[in-house]
């Protein structure tokens, strides 16, 4: 399989549980050697990585605080400014145990983008979160590639949210099933065969509204190319 | 005047305290109880090999322990058993081999209590050297690989992604386990290793609110039941090692059952 991201680029891997999402993307960041093939990074490329989930033990006293300043090389003064860009600042204080799941998600961005990435990788960076929450933290990412200009890989179960927050799809099942704009996948007969016709009806009607309304659309912002 | 047992006693049970705050902090962190007791249970194959070799006893538990600590990182590479099956196995398998092996020596005769349940009072002048001096390396060590631990504990795939050399560092702390275990077996016995371990820096966790607070508190619960335990045994001649965990676990209660705003206040402190 072949896949490559450029700057300023959002691609979502899909693909049901099994099918490979994770591996690729721990083959990615360099925590698994493929067994064939090969990745290449631009040199100096700095990666910002948002892991799936945090498994800390109760008895581990963190506030968001002290993770963000352990990140920040004890810079503290950087601390708040990015917790103010994910939207979580209110949480400064609390400790990472007492999180609301979108909370969670929202410090782990800030902790991924203390090292200023040019790439940002994020492990189904929704989980977790109830669907108004996931279409926050959409828009967020979207916010955070336009401000920044870093590219995005992340992961994703999810058919129909991240359809309207990526330029890229890649869906995946053991080999790259199929892959281009959301619109050309979500038609791509392999996709259909793959997650059954119901759930891309449902996915294309999606899309098809993005397509639409995209001029005063929260999710899109207007940025919808295909249209 | 205070004998000179007793003092031995109190500054090597201290000693042995102030150690076990911090690294017991990263045991209940990072899960490892079992980890240490399974360590702590070969003890008895590094006092035979001690004997076998003709070198001190404390060096040849510190061998073992490492040898035991090596062991375990690589099994817990595979996946075919679960990690408490395979130390289970480790520690009652280590631990009965040694039982054994000393059972063949006939000219060896080594009090098993002293071993199982430690014999503080016994505590000679060169066990408090090592106790300060391989206790004040370890903390040392510790100290040095704090941040890099912080960030392990945090999450492993993360700190390996940001360029630190997870498995060095996890290397290096398992063998600074294994030396403080060693160290800390002359206290409170193979047995109650772990004990002393967690039972502190349990107690220590209501009342911290960083990471370095828990540490430090462990310490300090961790000397006080050393204190409290060596009073009562010698008030009511009770074996001292079982009568410090006793306390510590007492101290643990009373803290358990402290109400919300004394907590917090030590938490501003």
């Amino acid at each position: 399989m072949n896949l490559r991201i450029g700057r300023g680029e959002i691609l979502t891997i899909i693909g049901p549980n099994g099918a490979g999402k994770t591996t690729l993307l721990r083959v990615a960041l360099g925590l698994q050697t493929p067994t064939s093939g090969k990745v290449s990074l631009q040199s100096g490329l700095t990666i910002g990585y948002m892991p799936q989930r945090l498994h800390l033990d109760p008895t581990f006293p963190l506030t968001v605080k002290r993770l963000l300043i352990l990140a920040c090389k004890s810079d503290t003064t950087r601390v708040l400014p990015l917790l103010e860009e994910v939207g979580a600042a209110h949480v400064i204080d609390s400790s990472m145990q007492n999180l609301s799941g979108g909370e969670l998600q929202r410090v782990l961005l800030a902790r991924a983008l203390v090292r200023e990435p040019d790439l940002l990788v994020l492990d189904e960076p929704v989980q977790g979160v109830d669907v108004h929450g996931q279409v926050e933290l959409y828009q967020l990412i979207s916010r955070i590639r336009d401000q920044r200009g870093c590219a995005v890989l992340m992961v994703s179960h999810d058919l129909h949210l991240v359809m309207a927050a990526t330029d890229q799809v890649l869906c995946l099942n053991r080999h790259i099933c199929c892959s281009g704009t959301p619109e050309s996948v979500t038609n791509d007969p392999a996709f259909v065969e793959l997650f059954g016709p119901a759930a891309v009806q449902y996915m294309a009607v999606y899309v098809h509204d993005q397509n639409h309304h995209h001029d005063n659309c929260a999710i899109c912002g207007g940025r919808n190319k295909n249209d | 005047m205070i004998d000179d047992f007793l003092l031995r006693a109190l500054l090597g049970g201290i000693g042995v305290a102030l150690v076990a705050g911090p690294f017991g902090s990263f045991v209940v962190w990072r899960r490892l109880a079992y980890f240490g007791d399974t360590l702590s249970h070969s003890a008895l194959l590094g006092v035979a090999l001690g004997f076998i070799l003709h070198i001190n006893l404390t060096v040849g538990i510190i061998v073992i322990c490492q040898l035991l600590a090596i062991l375990l990182f690589f099994s817990q590479q595979q996946r075919q058993l679960a990690s408490d099956t395979m130390l289970g196995i480790f520690a009652h398998g280590a631990l009965s081999l040694g039982l054994v092996i000393l059972a063949f020596m006939e000219d060896v005769r080594i009090d098993l209590v002293a071993y199982l349940f430690g014999d503080i009072l016994a505590i000679s002048n060169s066990d408090l050297g090592w106790v300060f001096v391989g206790g004040g390396i370890a903390v040392a060590g510790l100290l040095w690989l704090w941040k890099p631990l912080l960030a392990i504990t945090i999450h492993e795939d993360l700190a390996r992604v940001e360029g630190i050399p997870v498995d060095r560092i996890n290397w290096m702390f398992l063998g600074l386990i294994a030396l403080i275990i060693a160290v800390m077996m002359k206290v409170v016995g193979m047995l109650l290793v772990t004990a002393l371990l967690i039972i502190p820096a349990a107690t220590a966790r209501r009342f911290a609110a960083s990471p370095e607070m828990m540490a430090v508190f462990a310490s300090l619960i961790g000397s006080l039941a050393v204190c409290v335990g060596l009073y009562g045994s010698f008030q009511w001649d009770t074996p001292t090692g079982p009568t410090i965990v006793v306390a510590a676990c007492l101290i643990f209660m009373v803290g358990f059952l402290l109400p919300k705003e004394i907590v917090l206040r030590a938490q501003k402190s």
